[in-house]
């Protein structure tokens, strides 16, 4: 069912756009254009007329892109974001992957499926996106374990937060370990203890 | 003692306008509302739109009309939202290159910006310029649905240039505009600040005219949240405006410019000069290499009940989407404009309910609302 769609991936990191490409390929699409660049997109656009259109979200070309599609003469076809509002699980699994599709208006959507799969799977081996996230997430979660470790040793040892904080920074640098994992030892320690 | 800081993730597109976002993550105005700030920096607005969307991002720095835009289902992964602070009045400029202001100067257009002066000169131009063969000028905006395209849109029309036939308008991300300008790719655009005057520090365009000087005091960048997540975290977001509210009026202390200025121009936030971004914030607006003009309100941030949105200026921006046929007008939908820029959540969380919010349209040419 995959015969004859044209696929135009944008991304300018060459090594990942190879893989799709590959991907694609590999699934039986024939028609696979990657590009690089956004310089002269519009005309590349209107020459390849392609049915999909991925694109990688680190691009800060996509407003440009998006606008290009509806108000272009150039781009023949009118062209819409892959949302399918009744399925916001692939669309959460694209935004997170780092990837955003396009596809000619009217087409259906079993069609072009497949295709959003295999570039959510191979760009999410690359994302920046979630690991970016994870690192904030944990970051925050870091940041409460430490001041919750700070309010204990305030409580029972009548500290200020300054003293509090440096006590727990002397230790971890006197045993070698990170200030998160005393922190986290001290709060477990505490659990047991009753408070 | 904040032993329970309650995280909040927020994506800002690296913008002179970012300051009380920044400044709130920076200077421990989040930390003392309770609240846990981490920034993440984005390359377009479709990300933040995007990240918003799906719940990557708790809050976001947005251009005023996108949460409207959401809201009306303008645009993909279109959610409900709100906008219910305002971050940054004013900061954009009308950049054209040295050629066109050439041609404008010789039209009488006013070294000074007045909007009117540099409209009449720019139809002049265009009038001039009705020749077969000679392409039309190309204007770059940041998005369609922005302060910008607005502004640059109603400057054109109201000197009796249409936007959609006399003159050609695309979208470019703020960072690219001056090197199009360079490269002639653009013949002028609307943007935010630092890259107008990176323009003009680079020899290379000139500002024709200022937001400020179009739409006094209007609202460039608000807080946009979803709904779903305004209702499910009322009290974090009122703690975090409070924080915001503290940031903006740290801001707008000109003892602070400097430095302020030097975290705005860090690699990891605007990656620029720090002296590209005083020049808006200190209010001291260099026209062209040779000329500096003081325009004190070019860009102000405020806390206060001076942040609080109002259905008048979401009525504006939606009144500018039926203009340029972005929108049906109906008047469900003006009910929705008026719900996306209510002051009501804002007030409350700053203890200022049932204050009156002065707000009022007053454009260059008189038009009011």
């Amino acid at each position: 069912m995959s015969g004859g769609l044209s696929i135009l991936v944008i991304d300018d990191n060459k090594i990942r756009a190879s893989i799709i490409e590959q991907g694609l390929h590999d699934a039986g699409h024939d028609k696979v254009i990657v590009v690089h660049q956004m310089e002269g997109l519009v005309r590349q656009i209107s020459d390849i007329n392609p049915d999909v259109i991925v694109i990688d979200l680190e691009n800060p070309n996509r407003d440009q892109l998006e606008h290009m599609f509806q108000v272009s003469r150039a781009v023949r076809r009118p062209i819409a974001m892959f949302v399918d509002k009744s399925d916001s699980h692939s669309i959460e699994a694209a935004v997170d992957a780092g990837v955003s599709a396009y596809i000619v208006d009217g087409l259906k959507r079993e069609r072009v499926k497949s295709i959003l799969d295999m570039a959510i799977s191979r760009f999410r081996a690359f994302s920046r996106l979630t690991e970016e996230l994870e690192e904030v997430r944990s970051e925050l979660a870091d940041r409460k374990t430490i001041d919750r470790a700070k309010g204990i040793l305030m409580k029972s040892k009548g500290l200020s937060e300054q003293e509090a904080y440096d006590l727990l920074r002397r230790t971890a640098m006197n045993q070698s370990r990170k200030i998160i994992d005393v922190a986290q030892s001290l709060v477990i320690a505490s659990g047991l203890l009753g408070d | 003692m904040n032993t329970n800081l309650k995280p909040v993730i927020a994506g800002f597109i690296p913008l002179l306008d970012s300051a009380v976002i920044v400044a709130a993550a920076e200077f421990g105005f989040a930390e003392q509302e309770g609240i846990a700030l981490k920034l993440i920096r984005e390359t377009s607005w479709a990300n933040i739109r995007d990240r918003i969307s799906v719940g990557h991002f708790d809050v976001a720095h947005m251009l005023a009309p996108m949460p409207i835009a959401a809201s009306l289902n303008l645009t993909s992964l279109a959610v409900p939202m709100l906008a219910p602070m305002l971050l940054g009045l004013g900061g954009n400029a009308i950049t054209v290159s040295n050629a066109l202001w050439a041609d404008m100067a010789a039209a009488g257009a006013d070294p000074e910006g007045d909007p009117a002066s540099t409209g009449d000169a720019l139809a002049r131009v265009i009038a001039g310029r009705k020749i077969p063969g000679l392409p039309q000028l190309h204007f770059g905006v940041v998005h369609p649905f922005s302060g910008h395209a607005y502004e640059l849109r109603y400057w054109l029309a109201a000197a009796g240039i249409d936007p959609d036939r006399d003159v050609e308008i695309t979208v470019l991300a703020p960072q690219v505009m001056a090197d199009a300008l360079a490269e002639g790719q653009l013949d002028g655009y609307c943007v935010g600040e630092p890259w107008n005057t990176a323009a003009v520090e680079a020899g290379t365009g000139r500002i024709a005219t200022y937001k400020q000087a179009i739409w006094p005091d209007s609202p460039e960048k608000v807080l946009g949240v979803t709904r779903k997540w305004a209702d499910a975290n009322p009290d974090t977001l009122a703690a975090l405006m409070r924080a915001f509210s503290a940031a903006a009026d740290w801001c707008a202390d000109p003892k602070n410019n400097a430095e302020l200025a030097s975290v705005l121009a860090r690699p990891d936030l605007l990656a620029c000069p720090a002296e590209f971004c005083l020049a808006a914030l200190s209010g001291r607006i260099r026209m062209d290499p040779q000329s500096v003009k003081d325009v004190p309100d070019f860009l102000t941030f405020s806390g206060g009940v001076k942040a609080a949105p109002s259905p008048v200026y979401g009525k504006w921006f939606y009144e500018q989407m039926v203009r340029w046929g972005q929108v049906q007008p109906s008047p469900e939908a003006e009910q929705e404009v008026e719900k996306v820029f209510s002051p009501t959540v804002y007030l409350e969380a700053m203890g200022l309910s049932g204050v009156a919010i002065d707000a009022t349209v007053e454009m260059f040419d008189d038009a009011r609302s």
